[in-house]
């Protein structure tokens, strides 16, 4: 058992974020522009078939040009996502401990993350226990679905926040009930970029993308797809009223990354949902195993 | 925006080291940023401007080393440069490079009275 969720909150909400002041007051503290300012803004009006656009993040950062300086040089070397990166660790040996299979759910807003749990609690039907932490920014609309289903759900709110983050998943795991060799899903903040930084110590990424958001998703957005191990392809229900290529966006998540798993899906009409069963009864009967040959749980 | 907990994360290594080493003042950040990882260094540096007011690196100047991408072609059976994490091997066009380098980002260095 990970946790009893006994006269636990509900719902949790995220630190204060750093107090931010207007963005105005922001620019207008920086350093007067000049040979100084390192790696400022490097926007390149690349003229792409005649059309000007502006193009942030090719090419090297500008490196600072050394200058006179009395100062001492310390040497640091610490990762900026060295702390997060610790805790998701620390939350996946945990997971491993209990045999419980956590799934992080990461996609733009709308494509049907919820949508496709609460599909896939109904077919589970108590089958596996399972546990849900929901990541919004706001509201507990997404918790109340899935608790709707009858499984326990833990709502995060991330105020500002674009991403849930290692931190919130250790402060929740303890809330949440959820018995050895369960599964935990983790829907992430709706977002297909800033989520693929935050390791949150899952087993895997699971990257859902539906076919209204076009085919060129996994190459503008790719960091989020050569994360994930699994990608499923949803509301492919919709196919018939949409121009959408399947095989071309396949194409271009398999570029980005060659061993994504793809499960083509419907929340809607249950289409493909069998076969994301079976990977999810794959992953977790590996999962108790491992803990039961460990020792730390029953076998 | 989650370049905004990236510089907080920064704010907090340099909070963390000058506790460990006492100085009182940064001068210079010296990061590393590689070349394929998630962030804006632009937008990293107009973060940092905010977050780090009132701390011990108010006002330090940030020097942003770029650290090249880094692709593995099993083809090839070669390490190839690699700029973006979709781009084709340089040498034989092949897909599916696995990246090996340019991923992290990192405070390699402060300078500090
Ligand atoms: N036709 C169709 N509609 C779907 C499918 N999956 C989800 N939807 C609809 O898409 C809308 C968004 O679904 P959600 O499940 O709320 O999406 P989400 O990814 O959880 O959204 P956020 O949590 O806000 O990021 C809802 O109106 C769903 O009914 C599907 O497979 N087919
Ligand atoms: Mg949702
Ligand atoms: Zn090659």
């Amino acid at each position: 058992m990970l946790g009893d969720g006994a006269a636990a909150p509900s719902s949790e909400t995220a630190p204060a974020e750093a107090k931010r002041g207007p963005v105005a007051t922001a620019a207008a503290a920086r350093p007067a522009a000049g040979a100084d300012t390192a790696a400022t803004a490097d926007a390149d009006a690349t003229p792409a078939a005649g059309h000007p656009h502006l193009h942030f993040g090719t090419g090297p950062a500008r490196a600072h040009a050394p200058g006179m300086s009395q100062g001492e040089l310390l040497r640091i070397e610490r990762d900026l996502l060295g702390k997060n990166d610790a805790l998701a660790a620390r939350n996946r040996a945990q997971l491993a401990a209990h045999g419980i299979l956590a799934l992080n759910l990461v996609s733009s807003p709308g494509s049907g993350k919820t949508a496709l749990l609460v599909r896939t609690l109904q077919k589970l039907a108590g089958r596996l226990p399972a546990a849900v932490i929901e990541g919004d920014q706001q509201t507990e609309f997404d918790a109340e679905r899935i608790r709707a289903t009858g499984v326990a759900a833990l709502q995060i709110n991330t105020g500002k926040g674009c991403h849930l983050d290692a931190d919130m998943i250790a402060r929740a795991l303890p809330r949440l009930p959820l018995a050895d060799g369960g599964l935990l899903f983790i829907e992430n903040v709706g977002n297909l970029v800033c989520p693929a930084a935050f390791d949150l110590g899952e087993a895997h990424k699971v990257v859902i993308l539906s076919v209204t958001e076009g085919e060129d998703k996994p190459l503008k957005y790719p960091d989020m797809f050569a994360a994930a191990d699994l990608l499923l392809l949803n509301k492919i229900d919709l196919l018939p009223y949409l121009q959408f290529d399947v095989q071309r966006a396949i194409g271009y998540a398999l570029r980005v990354n060659p061993r994504l798993r793809v499960i083509q899906t419907s929340a809607t009409s249950g289409e493909g949902l069998d076969e994301w069963l079976a990977w999810l009864e794959d992953r977790l009967a590996a999962t108790r195993l491992a803990a039961a040959q460990q020792g730390t749980t029953p076998a | 925006m989650h370049e905004m907990s990236l510089a907080e994360n920064v704010r907090e290594i340099i909070e963390d080291a000058a506790a460990a080493q006492g100085f009182r003042r940064v001068r210079r950040i010296v990061l590393e940023i590689g070349e394929l990882a998630a962030v804006e260094t632009a937008a990293l540096q107009f973060c940092l401007d905010v977050v780090l007011e009132g701390s011990v690196a108010a006002g330090a100047r940030l020097e942003c080393v770029a650290v090249p991408g880094e692709g593995w072609c099993a083809a090839c059976a070669r390490t190839v440069a690699l700029h973006e994490r979709y781009d084709p091997c340089p040498l034989c066009g092949a897909y599916g490079l696995t990246v090996c380098g340019g991923e992290r980002m990192r405070v390699s260095a402060l300078e500090v009275e």
